[in-house]
This record gives C-alpha cells, sequence and structure tokens, in this order.
C-alpha cells in the first residue's frame, strides 16, 4: 500500500465530509497513478461529485489530507490546484455559453500562460491564444463549430467542449465527473475510445455512471456507497466482489 | 461583420458628432443653455461608461456608483475649501481617493452575489453620502461652493474658459470609451466577461478571479470619480445630492437603458435619459408619470436597451 501511494499522482487520505447532519465522506482514501484511469462508481448519493468538488478544491474537506505529485494540495484553491496540473470538468455542463466554443478554449489557453492582467491587447487577435485553442478543438472535433455560440450547441458538442475546456489547461491529471452524462450511444464510444487515447499522457480520475465505459476503461475502480469506499480493487476483482454486488451491481445487473 | 455601417454605429457617430459640435450649434440656435445641458449630459455618461464596465461586462450591478462621483467631486471642493486650486495636487487626490475607496469596498463587496452585492454597495456607498451630510465644516446638506475650477498652472489649458471645460469633459468621454472598448476585448476583459458568465469554471480552468474582479471595480470606480472631478467643476459646487442613493440608480437605469453589455450604450442612455426629463418637465410637472412607464417598457420590451433594438451585438458597438 506505501508502495502505491509513493507511485501515486494523486493521494486522497482520510477524507471525511459532512453536510449537516448527512455524512458525504466518511475516511475516504484513494489513490490515483498517472498513465491509469481509475474509476469510481456507487449509486446516487454516494457522495461522488462530493469528491470531485474537495480533490478540485471547491470544497474542503473536515478533516484529512490530498496530495498531488507529492504535494500537499489540501489548502490550495481551485485556481492553484489547475496551475499545478489538476484539471476537472463537470457534470452539470459548465461551459461559457454566451462564448463562441474558441473563445470557450481561449480561455483556459490564455490561463495557462500566466497572469491576465493584459488590458490592451485584444485577446482574439493574438496568434499565441487563437493556434493552441484551435488545435484543441480539432482534436476533440468542433474544428468547425469555433465560431457557433457555445450555448446554441447540441448538448453532446456542449459534453465535448466541457472536456476541451479542461484539456486547454495541459493537465498532467484529469478529474472527469461523469463526462458520459446524457450522451447518445454513438457519442459515448466516441468518447471511450478519446478518454483512451488520453490516458497514455494522463491520469485520470473517472467518475461515471455508464458502467460499460467504466469497465472499458478503468484499470481501478473504487465503490463509494454512503460516502464510504467499500471495495477497491482492478476491475475483474471489483465484479467478484460479494459486497459490491449487494451494495451496488446486483441492482443493475452486471 | 460584413455590413460596418449599422444603425447603432450610426448612432454613435451622430451622437459624438452631436456632443463635439453643441458649443456651435447651440448658440446658433439661440439656445445657449444646451452647452451645459450636453456637458452634464456627457458627464453621467462617464459615470455610466464606467458603471457598465462592472456591471454589462463582469456582471457586478454596483447600486453605490455615485460615491464615487462624491469622492472626486468633494476631493476638488475640499481641497479648494484650504486655497489648494492646483488641479496637479486636485486630480491625483481625486483619483488615488477613488482608487483607495474602490479597493477597500470592493474587498468587502465582492465576497458577495447577486442582491447581497447590490445592498452592501449600496450600504457602503450610503456611508459616505452620510459622512459628507455630517461634515458640518464643508457645508453638510447645503454643500460647498468652488471659487476657482481647478488649475492647470498654464493660460493654454484653463477650465474657466467655459469651452476648454466643454472640450475637457468630451476628451474624457472619447478617452473613457476607448479605454473600456480595449479593456473588454483584452485578456483581462476575457476573464471579466467569462467570470460574469460562470465564475466557478473560471476558477476550474485556473484562473483567482477575485483578484481581476477586484482591479475592474477599482478602475470604474476611479473612472467614476474623475467624471466626479469634471462635475465639481463644472458646477463649481458640491453637495452630499450628488451621491444620494437617487443617482446611483438613475446610472443603473441609465446603462439599461442604452443597453447593458455594449459599449456606447451607456451614453445614449445618458442622453436618452437626460433630455427625455428635461423634456418631459417642461411640459407637465408630473412628468414621472410619463417617464416611469417609459423606463418600465423598455426594459420589458427591449431587453439589449437602445443600442439592442438597433440592432447592435454585443460588445463591438
Amino acid at each position: 500500500m506505501t508502495e502505491d501511494i509513493r507511485n501515486a499522482d494523486l493521494v486522497a487520505q482520510g477524507l471525511n465530509k459532512s453536510f449537516g447532519g448527512l455524512q458525504a465522506a466518511t475516511d475516504l482514501s484513494v489513490s490515483a497513478r498517472r498513465g491509469e484511469i481509475h474509476a469510481v462508481i456507487g449509486p446516487n448519493g454516494a457522495g461522488k461529485t462530493t469528491f470531485v468538488h474537495m480533490l478540485s478544491g471547491f470544497l474542503r474537506p473536515d478533516s484529512g489530507k490530498i496530495k498531488f505529485q507529492g504535494h500537499d494540495i489540501t489548502d490550495l484553491s481551485p485556481a492553484a490546484r489547475v496551475g499545478r496540473g489538476l484539471a476537472r470538468s463537470f457534470q452539470i455542463t459548465s461551459v461559457f455559453r454566451e462564448f463562441t466554443v474558441l473563445e470557450n478554449v481561449v480561455l483556459p489557453v490564455q490561463s495557462r500562460q500566466g497572469h491576465s492582467f493584459r488590458f490592451w491587447r485584444p485577446a482574439l487577435n493574438d496568434p499565441t491564444l487563437l493556434e493552441p485553442a484551435r488545435a484543441l478543438l480539432e482534436e476533440v472535433g468542433l474544428g468547425d463549430r469555433a465560431e457557433t455560440v457555445a450555448g446554441h450547441l447540441a448538448h453532446g458538442e456542449q459534453r465535448q467542449l466541457e472536456l476541451a475546456i479542461a484539456l486547454a489547461t495541459r493537465p498532467s491529471f484529469l478529474l472527469l465527473d461523469e463526462p458520459m452524462a446524457g450522451m447518445g450511444p454513438d457519442e459515448n464510444r466516441a468518447l471511450i475510445d478519446f478518454l483512451g487515447e488520453l490516458k497514455t499522457e494522463h491520469g485520470m480520475l473517472l467518475v461515471e455512471h455508464d458502467l460499460d465505459a467504466v469497465f472499458a476503461l478503468a484499470d481501478r475502480i473504487t465503490v463509494l456507497v454512503y460516502g464510504r469506499a467499500v471495495a477497491s480493487g482492478s476491475p475483474d476483482e471489483i465484479r467478484k466482489d460479494a459486497q459490491v454486488r449487494n451494495a451496488y451491481l446486483g441492482e443493475t445487473q452486471i | 461583420m460584413t455590413h460596418w455601417w449599422t444603425p447603432a454605429r450610426a448612432v454613435t457617430a451622430l451622437v459624438l458628432v452631436l456632443c463635439a459640435a453643441v458649443p456651435y450649434l447651440a448658440p446658433a440656435l439661440d439656445e445657449p443653455f444646451y452647452v451645459i445641458v450636453f456637458a452634464r449630459i456627457m458627464i453621467w455618461a462617464i459615470a455610466a461608461v464606467s458603471l457598465n464596465l462592472i456591471m454589462g461586462y463582469g456582471g457586478m450591478i454596483s447600486f453605490g456608483h455615485a460615491a464615487y462621483l462624491g469622492i472626486g467631486g468633494y476631493a476638488v471642493a475640499i481641497l479648494g475649501f484650504h486655497d489648494i486650486t492646483s488641479a496637479w495636487v486636485q486630480l491625483p487626490v481625486a483619483i488615488g481617493l477613488s482608487a483607495v475607496v474602490a479597493l477597500v469596498f470592493g474587498v468587502i463587496c465582492l465576497r458577495t452575489r447577486g442582491i447581497y452585492f447590490i445592498m452592501i454597495t449600496l450600504a457602503l456607498a450610503q456611508m459616505v453620502y452620510f459622512l459628507s451630510v455630517s461634515a458640518e465644516r464643508y457645508g453638510s446638506d447645503d454643500g460647498l461652493n468652488i471659487l476657482w475650477r481647478s488649475d492647470f498652472g498654464t493660460r493654454f489649458f484653463d477650465l474657466e474658459d467655459s469651452v476648454v471645460m466643454y472640450y475637457t469633459i468630451f476628451a474624457v468621454l472619447l478617452g473613457c470609451l476607448l479605454v473600456k472598448w480595449r479593456i473588454v476585448m483584452s485578456r483581462f476583459g476575457m476573464v471579466l466577461r467569462a467570470s460574469s458568465s460562470n465564475d466557478t469554471r473560471v476558477q476550474a480552468v485556473g484562473v483567482p478571479t477575485f483578484r481581476y474582479r477586484l482591479v475592474a471595480f477599482v478602475i470604474a470606480g476611479v473612472m467614476c470619480g474623475l467624471a466626479g472631478f469634471l462635475q465639481a467643476n463644472l458646477e463649481r459646487f458640491v453637495s452630499p445630492d450628488m451621491m444620494n442613493w437617487h443617482r446611483s440608480g438613475e446610472l443603473i437605469l441609465m446603462t439599461v437603458l442604452g443597453g447593458t453589455s455594449t459599449l456606447f450604450g451607456p451614453v445614449v442612455g445618458a442622453v436618452v435619459f437626460l433630455m427625455l426629463s428635461e423634456i418631459l418637465s417642461t411640459i407637465t410637472i408630473h412628468w414621472h408619470l410619463v417617464f416611469g412607464p417609459f423606463l418600465v417598457l423598455v426594459v420589458l420590451f427591449a431587453r439589449g436597451g437602445v443600442m439592442g433594438l438597433l440592432g447592435s451585438r454585443a460588445r463591438h458597438d
């Protein structure tokens, strides 16, 4: 286990979080490695999104530690975590609806180039912003939609953009909160392929409801139930785990 | 961008040409009074332009923006009261004080959102208002006369000359429009607009938005303080009334009337708002009965304000 943690990129140790009487995380520990996809699954209300919020800095755990690449990041702001290469996507599509698709991606590119206290030169005439932004849009398959206003995109395209925004910060580790939510089967398959490609360069923590996708992609799986990790292991181990079957998989018949 | 000559731009050009021509046009039409009317309108326009930077592009609806008018104005009046009439002292004090106050107010109110933000900006501005009311030495409610306009120490640029005064205001208005336009299109403007659209997401791509919003808040405060500096000089008088919360409300109305997310909307809003109240009030003493419903109709049916009706796309005009 200690060896595991030493090689891990992102480590959560003993996280606790409660909202009033509701215990959303209880002694939650997970370690995820670079070049792997670590999936977190669990029924609704298991605390998956709370977990992502804590890892990305939008919620402070009541106790416990979060380490990224060996550094304690528990007290860092969300923005500072992104600066270290830990980016996230959102379960509920969170794009800049009034912006064009291109502008949506220009902002994170701009963010990774340093501070934005530049008041005079127009951002959208700047090739150092536009070129990487356009290249990324090509990569995720939104190249021909660059000038479309994001709010006018179809749902599936908005999900692609959601991912593109996170990728545009050039993260080394991605926290993906249900990237497949609301996608059709074809889009789903394309996204599974795409995430599989990303795996070679990024560590990933994937929260996902779609169990086909999880078992197709994940190297390790942690099962959350009521804020507690009831099981953690390889996809095969999780399939066989009796506790998991009772708590979760039994309901959905895998 | 195929048609560069849009109705919104035509109106922009018309208003600017009109402002530039008034000192010659008004006497020719035997209505010299309109020179001061337009000088006042342009000062309000500067204040509305500054409010629009944070309100239209940053989503920060400040209900206390008139406080900076008062701060800029009282800097001139109080220094003048103590026989310090040099513009080289008055102007930096007006700008510096506006910046410091905006910084402190910003740190306090930018921690809140929505209705709380509106209420806190109102409360902070009322503090400044009551400070001026309680300053008996400086006239409290009665205000303070200004004997000499700010002195730039050269006869080539003398604000006592009403033409120089007028075109100084015009030049400051143009300067503020230019600065706002550049800021909105810049990287800083990207962050500001994005944080108004979805602040959480901006943080999630690595930008600590608070400090950007704070700097925008300070820039807007300084711009409005400059309007106060000009207003005090033009009227040769300051009083607590110039930072009454009614004034802050009127600034919001002008901005909404002209078009919130447009560069030039606040100027058009100031012109329409002040000209209409000027004209209506000469027709009937019950002019508010006409003016009020008019504003409600504009807000309800012309969501982009006058500039929106003219087909202006956000931020390009």
